[in-house]
């Protein structure tokens, strides 16, 4: 697949701060791409000098295969979501809407408005005011008002973050199918890892300007490249310097055969509902979480356990 | 509760009785009345005052008035429009420049009229500059004509054209100014099609504030007009002073005020018909 969009040694340095430090990537056509890290990584930065907001300090940005250094926001094929969608308050949904189509200068902006509410689910509240809209309707407009351009990239800056958790986990799904239905190539900025592996095709983990690894969502979880990624993606228990996820910590009384397993006292343990987590203490001092389904007995405070693990579900780092 | 409501709204209250409606009150009696012959009123009550303010003679000054009140309340705002985008975006030297912009106020009007008296006379600054540069060899006329004063009123009212403008732009969000780049706007469109409408309250605000005060302005047309650019400000206090027909003094400023009132009827509509 040729890349939509290819970052080459992108570096941005701010006063006294260094926000990217040499970013290389190449996003595929049509894919849903996901830029992850917390928050001052350098990921905002990244989605800036894409959009053309900000000119990096030194490397390349290519749309198409075409470098784009040094070019106007109005003049890149990109359309950005904003965390805040930045909607025209004094436009109504529909002027909002339209108001790109004006400047490309369409010839039927109409039709074309009518199509992308139609497929936003935003028909009848074409001539309400962003003030008159509710949280979610408001990121559908700001969705609309980009995806009717049809750019080659759409760049998406946290769009969730100002949603409450219980939609914001509904607009995971329908993001993701939305993409698949137009087909354009999403880049997706979140610090929510969560999120990231429930959309993405592909995921860059970024931290301190960098790129600390690219890969699919099993990969950036499962096969983490560093101890950040694997810490950054999910909960971590770190024994002897070998990384394992909770879900595949076992706690049992006896040492099971055939498995690695160290002895342990139990610290606590807390019912989460759908499992029960217990926190143990080994003997060299290092304290380790194992996730058990419910009903698979009650630990103390104070027993003698063993934890055990598969070598398969080590993660080990140099 | 009610009680310390009524103790303080008192001070107020008895401010605008007996500084505004007493008064106010006074000069509605006054309209009504025959001149004195040494000043001063007469009975019987009359309408004739009212009726003389359609004679074509003071026709010319109000729409003079008018026409300068507007011409100056335009030129304000495209003077202020960049200068407070400007200040709205200056960043840490923000309050620098608005001390700058209130600086004029530190110092009487009536003195930095005088200071254009000084600058533009035929003797002044600028004629004198002018004549030794051998630019030119009469003085210009730069003083006591409708120019003169129009340029009184713009520099007198400009800072509060500036204000208002720059309290609208500077809660203006940078946001929505990239995304109507990110979404194809040169920068001519976002200036049109974002900046100007989301300034509209200030606008509004500012052009009233300027305009409401150039279309009852005294000094200025007094000093730089000198007496040849007559505005309503001036035919109210030629009535009272030389010509001391006091109820026609009071008719003429009781339809300055009618006329002020009416048009800040027509701004607060406007203003409410604006978005949410």
């Amino acid at each position: 697949m040729a890349a939509v969009l290819e970052l080459r040694e992108l570096s941005q340095q701010y006063p006294g701060h260094r926000a990217l430090n040499g970013v290389s990537l190449e996003i595929p056509q049509g894919s849903f791409y996901s830029l992850l890290g917390p928050s001052g990584c350098g990921k905002t930065t990244t989605l800036r000098l894409i959009a053309g907001f900000e000119e990096p300090t030194s490397g390349e940005v290519r749309l198409g295969g075409v470098c784009v250094n040094g070019r106007p926001p109005y003049e890149r094929n990109v359309s950005t979501v904003f965390q805040s969608y930045a909607l025209f308050p004094h436009m109504t949904v529909e002027g909002n809407v339209e108001f790109g189509l004006r400047q490309q200068g369409a010839s039927e902006p109409a039709a074309s408005v009518a199509r992308i509410l139609e497929l936003m689910e935003l028909s009848g509240k074409q001539k309400r005011y962003p003030a008159e809209l509710s949280g979610g309707e408001r990121q559908r407009v700001a969705l609309a008002r980009s995806l009717v351009l049809a750019p080659q990239l759409l760049l998406l800056d946290e769009p969730l973050a100002a949603l409450d958790p219980k939609l914001r986990k509904q607009m995971r799904h329908e993001l993701k199918e939305l993409q698949r239905r137009v087909g354009i190539t999403f880049l997706f900025v979140t610090h929510d890892q969560e999120e990231a592996l429930a959309m993405s095709d592909s995921i860059a983990v970024m931290n301190h300007g960098r790129i600390e690894q690219v890969g699919s969502p099993e990969d950036v979880y499962l096969r983490p490249a560093t101890r950040f990624v694997a810490g950054f993606l999910g909960a971590v228990n770190w024994i002897d310097g070998i990384g394992l996820r909770p879900e595949v910590t076992g706690i049992a009384r006896q040492a099971p055969a055939g498995a690695v397993s160290r002895a342990a006292t139990v610290v606590h343990s807390t019912f989460l509902g759908n499992c029960i987590q217990v926190m143990a203490r080994l003997d060299s001092g290092e304290q380790a979480v194992a996730e058990l389904a419910r009903g698979n007995g009650a630990f103390h405070t104070g027993e003698a356990v063993h934890l055990y693990w598969k070598p398969a579900d080590e993660m080990r780092f140099p | 509760m009610s009680r310390l409501r009524f103790w303080f709204l008192l001070p107020a209250r008895v401010w605008l009785i007996f500084l505004f409606a007493f008064p106010l009150a006074i000069v509605c009696a006054y309209s009504l009345l025959e001149r004195g012959t040494y000043g001063g009123v007469e009975l019987p009550w009359t309408l004739e005052n009212y009726q003389r303010l359609f004679d074509p003679l003071y026709g010319v000054i109000f729409l003079r008035s008018f026409g300068l009140a507007l011409a100056a309340t335009a030129i304000c705002l495209l003077l202020a429009f960049p200068l407070a985008l400007f200040i709205s975006r200056a960043g840490p030297r923000k309050n620098l420049y608005l001390h700058l912009v209130i600086l004029p106020f530190w110092t009487s009007f009536l003195v930095r009229t005088y200071a254009w008296l000084f600058l533009l006379r035929d003797t002044g600054l600028l004629n004198t500059l002018l004549q030794k540069m051998k630019l030119i060899s009469q003085p210009l006329p730069l003083l006591y004509n409708d120019g003169a004063v129009l340029l009184g009123l713009v520099y007198g009212f400009l800072p509060f054209m500036v204000l208002p403008l720059y309290a609208t732009l500077e809660r203006l969000d940078p946001v929505l100014l990239e995304a109507a780049a990110d979404l194809g706007a040169r920068p001519w469109t976002v200036f049109y099609r974002v900046i100007v409408p989301l300034a509209g309250p200030g606008i509004w605000a500012g052009s009233a504030l300027v305009f409401i005060p150039c279309l009852g302005a005294y000094l200025t047309p007094d000093l730089l007009g000198g007496g040849k650019t007559v505005m309503i400000g001036n035919l109210v206090q030629n009535q009272f002073t030389t010509a001391r027909d006091w109820p026609f003094g009071a008719a003429a400023s009781l339809a300055l005020m009618a006329l002020a009132a009416g048009l800040l009827a027509v701004f607060m509509r406007s203003r409410s018909r604006e978005f949410l």
